[in-house]
């Protein structure tokens, strides 16, 4: 029995049966499966007359996908519709906009549909699908995103319908036309649930260029030349990490892959696992063809229901081709893929507590002097890198690392994706040019602030990042920029924050989230964050005292230094941040009691302006507490004893009397 | 061997070997209070921090966890060591008032008073001695580390009455802070 199929055995994750019933697929075969998808999904080679995509990603899905899936599926049963195709695929990246199902007609390029409740999606099926009449209602954009650099613009007539003139190119949508696709290159294109789908759109080509025209030296020198570096926070240069991994001594050696994304408001990973697995796993097989191990390793959180069971769907269809397992397309190159899932904590993403967590220990860092690279999982070399880096691999060495490197700036190459949130109009999945100003990110991609509201700051990294302000918006972002402006990459979480928003209260909720989440292990993290956290709610309490900002820098100073992880480490850079920039606003709390965004409940109060109230009652019908006095022709009163400040009295007052 | 310098005298010793035996044998002082020689090191105190200078970048490290490594420098006493210790032992002021051999220790430093405030405060300062005693001395494992962040604690399995404990009474022994009582069964 070969290694693989003893492990296979030993972890019961595949059965010996399933291992004999697989049928291996030989490079030529990658062929032979495209010519059969394109005729099968492909309208220009005949597979029907129009194709009809619903996008279903956890975030399509939330907002009512599925309900929208239904709708058409029993629209399709009804009419008994022939030569269309229904199909699903993950997140389009638009999620603000979702649900979205994408149109194309025969000869005509795909129309973008967003926004749609189930009513709308069968209007469009009868009109579109049916009688070939674009719905410019919910018509976001026509045409195609730009994919590895290279622009597909719908310019002649032919390929446009009539109707599709008052929609614009999807590449003048602002969301849209500001981004490069590399590592979310088949994002809405692809049924992540099938492997055909992905090999017809290029799909292991890369892994048989690999194993029939490079060395493994080849695949480590394509990565260190194409500059990637890793896309998990770190930075760090992953050709280095692989070469030190190849060097290694050690057998066996471990590829891990790091999908335990947690950071408030991030979900790279999942999109990219919910939209294209086999990227990943591609990726991985790279690595281990590169570095020389026939073991990987994906943990994953399980708070990731949807991405675990696609990627266990792509993994089992990956076996079934011989794409993992023993002699992949009949070479003697050996690999396979197993999935861990984290037990829900945040500090299992830092690589020591990761490794802990995989071998069954509790998730809790340690202090290592040797590089993973040498002494890792099971104290085997191992290389750890996160989802999006993998993803980027196997373009990589499909296109040669040159190519890679011609996009970025000087220290950091290629693209990058970020998801974007907060207070900003299109939330959604952004993959962007490394170098791209965050001017750019936030107003031509993200559409700028809602409410007509002005930008305050963001928040990139996570809550080990840190907030950046406005008189930062024309930098351009990439590792050393952000670096430089006291935050960090982090795995791309993008925060957005208007001018509603109190720094100190943000501040406070990330301590809150870190102390939530650190393992407990050392007390200048444990305690520490507590005591830090004690300060800040004491500030926004109207409580804080002139010497607790000096308080909180030397605090920070020690979390910073004495802390073992990286956790711990960075978990002050929040507060450091916002004390660097918004240092007036700390001060207003602590000194004049007064929260300048209004978010700090004990430190305003509302008062009804005397001269502009019209005695109508409004305020006293809405409020919750009963905390107005009013009377037919009288002003009304709050008392603030009762207030719980929900603001509602603001908001249904039409004169502005209340403040 | 390894050579490198400890508060500025050379040392040649054995690789594997870490700061904090380098400077114990050398009659140097670094407090700690989660670290006994006979039990492996876990670093969860951060008392023993010192300043390694390490290819001309300096950084705090745990002297009973650090390796020593050929040509770096450690501080055991600089400034940043002693602003650090200051600031950790007010967090165990915070953390423990109660504890004589927390106070005593704080004084020995020069910290008479915390300027910090937790929500619950305890004499266990979660060093993990206990946890380590059991397993490793008695070869037993009825305690362990429980929940995590400021809920953290040392409970037998589910915080039931633990099968495997004995009574050797190794765990409140060793603990610096006397945090175990021993309560005689009938």
């Amino acid at each position: 029995m070969t290694p693989l199929r003893r492990i296979a055995q030993a972890t019961e994750i595949m059965k010996p049966e399933d291992i004999t019933t697989m049928q291996k697929l030989s490079i030529d075969d990658l062929e032979k499966i495209t010519q059969k998808v394109r005729k099968r999904t492909l309208l220009s080679e005949g597979a029907g007359r129009a194709k009809v995509t619903v996008h279903m990603g956890t975030c399509g899905i939330a907002a009512g996908a599925g309900k929208v899936l239904t709708a058409l599926e029993d629209a399709f049963k009804k009419n008994d519709v022939k030569g269309v195709i229904l199909t699903t695929s993950g997140c389009a990246g638009m999620c603000c906009r979702e649900p979205m199902i994408t149109v194309e007609l025969k000869g005509e390029a795909p129309v973008h549909y967003v926004g749609l409740s189930e009513e709308n999606a069968l209007q469009i099926f009868a009109e579109h699908v049916l009688e070939g009449k674009l719905v410019e209602e919910f018509a976001l954009g026509v045409g195609h995103e730009r994919f590895l650099g290279e622009s597909v613009r719908v310019g002649a007539a032919a390929a446009r319908s009539e109707e599709a003139e008052d929609v614009p190119d999807l590449l003048d949508v602002g969301f849209f036309g500001h981004q490069t696709l590399v590592a979310l290159k088949n994002r809405g294109m692809i049924d992540p649930e099938e492997i055909d789908e992905y090999i017809a759109r290029g799909g292991y080509r890369a892994l048989a260029k690999a194993l029939t025209q490079m060395t493994p030296e080849d695949i480590v020198n394509q990565v260190t030349i194409s500059g990637l570096r890793g896309r998990g926070g770190g930075g760090f240069p992953t050709g280095r990490k692989w070469a030190s991994a190849a060097k290694a001594t050690g057998r066996p050696k471990y590829i891990i892959c790091n999908a335990d994304e947690g950071d408030p408001g991030a979900y790279m990973d999942r999109s990219i696992i919910e939209s294209d697995p086999h990227s990943v796993i591609e990726g991985m097989l790279l690595s281990g063809l590169g570095v020389g191990s026939i073991e990987g390793y994906v943990y994953i959180r399980a708070e990731y229901p949807l991405a675990t069971s696609i990627l266990r769907t792509a993994i089992r269809q990956a076996r079934e081709y011989g794409l993992l397992g023993d002699n992949i397309f009949g070479t003697d190159f050996c690999f396979d893929l197993f999935i861990k899932q984290g037990a829900g904590a945040f500090v299992c993403g830092e690589s020591s507590a990761l490794r802990a967590s995989i071998e069954g220990l509790p998730g809790e860092p340690t202090s290592k002097y040797d590089h993973a690279t040498d002494k890792g999982l099971w104290e085997k070399p191992t290389v750890l890198n996160n989802v999006e880096t993998f993803a980027n691999v196997p373009i990589i060495i499909d296109k040669g690392g040159e190519w890679y490197a011609s996009m970025g700036t000087e220290t950091s190459k290629g693209t990058k994706v970020f998801s974007l949130v907060g207070n900003i109009n299109n939330t959604g999945l952004i993959e962007v040019e490394m170098g791209t100003t965050l001017r750019e990110i936030i107003y031509d991609i993200g559409g700028g602030i809602p409410n007509g509201k002005k930008f305050k700051a963001v928040q990139t990294g996570g809550p080990s990042g840190g907030c950046i302000p406005a008189e930062k918006l024309d930098m351009p972002v990439d590792f050393e920029q952000l670096k430089e402006a006291g935050s960090i990459m982090g795995s791309g979480g993008m925060i957005v924050m208007d001018e509603g928003t109190c720094v100190v209260n943000v501040a406070k909720y990330f301590i809150e989230f870190c102390n939530d989440e650190s393992c407990g292990k050392c007390i200048s993290c444990r305690d520490g964050s507590a005591a830090l956290l004690n300060i800040l709610e004491r500030i926004c309490d109207g409580k804080g005292q002139e010497e607790d900002i000096e308080l909180m820098k030397d605090l920070c100073g020690t979390i910073t230094d004495a802390s073992l992880c990286g956790l711990g480490t960075s978990l002050a850079n929040p507060v450091l941040s916002t004390l660097m920039y918004f240092g007036d606003e700390y001060i207003a709390h602590i000194r004049d009691k007064k929260c300048p965004a209004k978010i700090c409940k004990p430190l305003f109060q509302y008062k009804v302006i005397t001269d502009n109230c019209k005695k109508c009652g409004l305020c006293f019908t809405n409020c919750p507490s009963d905390a107005i006095i009013w009377k037919k022709k009288e002003v009304a009163e709050i008392i603030q004893e009762k207030c719980v400040k929900c603001g509602i009295c603001v908001e249904v007052c039409k004169f502005g009397a209340v403040e | 061997m390894i050579k490198f310098t400890l508060d500025g005298k050379e040392f040649e010793v054995t690789k594997g070997t870490t700061i904090l035996e380098v400077a114990r044998g050398a009659g140097i002082k670094i407090p700690t209070l989660c670290y006994h020689e006979e039990m492996s090191p876990y670093g969860s105190c951060r008392l023993c921090l010192v300043e390694v200078i390490k290819r001309g970048w300096p950084s705090i490290q745990p002297a009973c966890l650090y390796p020593a490594q050929e040509g770096i420098e450690v501080m055991t006493d600089s400034e940043r060591v002693r602003k650090n210790r200051k600031i950790l032992l007010e967090l165990y002021l915070a953390r423990s008032p109660d504890s004589e051999a927390i106070r005593e220790l704080a004084r020995e430093y020069g910290v008479r008073d915390t300027r910090f405030k937790l929500k619950e405060t305890s004499n266990c300062i979660l060093c993990g001695l206990c946890v380590r005693a059991c397993e490793e001395i008695s070869g037993r494992r009825a305690i362990s580390f429980a929940h995590r962040g400021s809920k953290r604690a040392i409970q037998t399995p589910f915080g039931e009455l633990a099968e495997l404990c004995v009574g050797c009474k190794a765990c409140a022994y060793v603990c610096p802070t006397r945090a175990i009582e021993i309560e005689e069964a009938d």
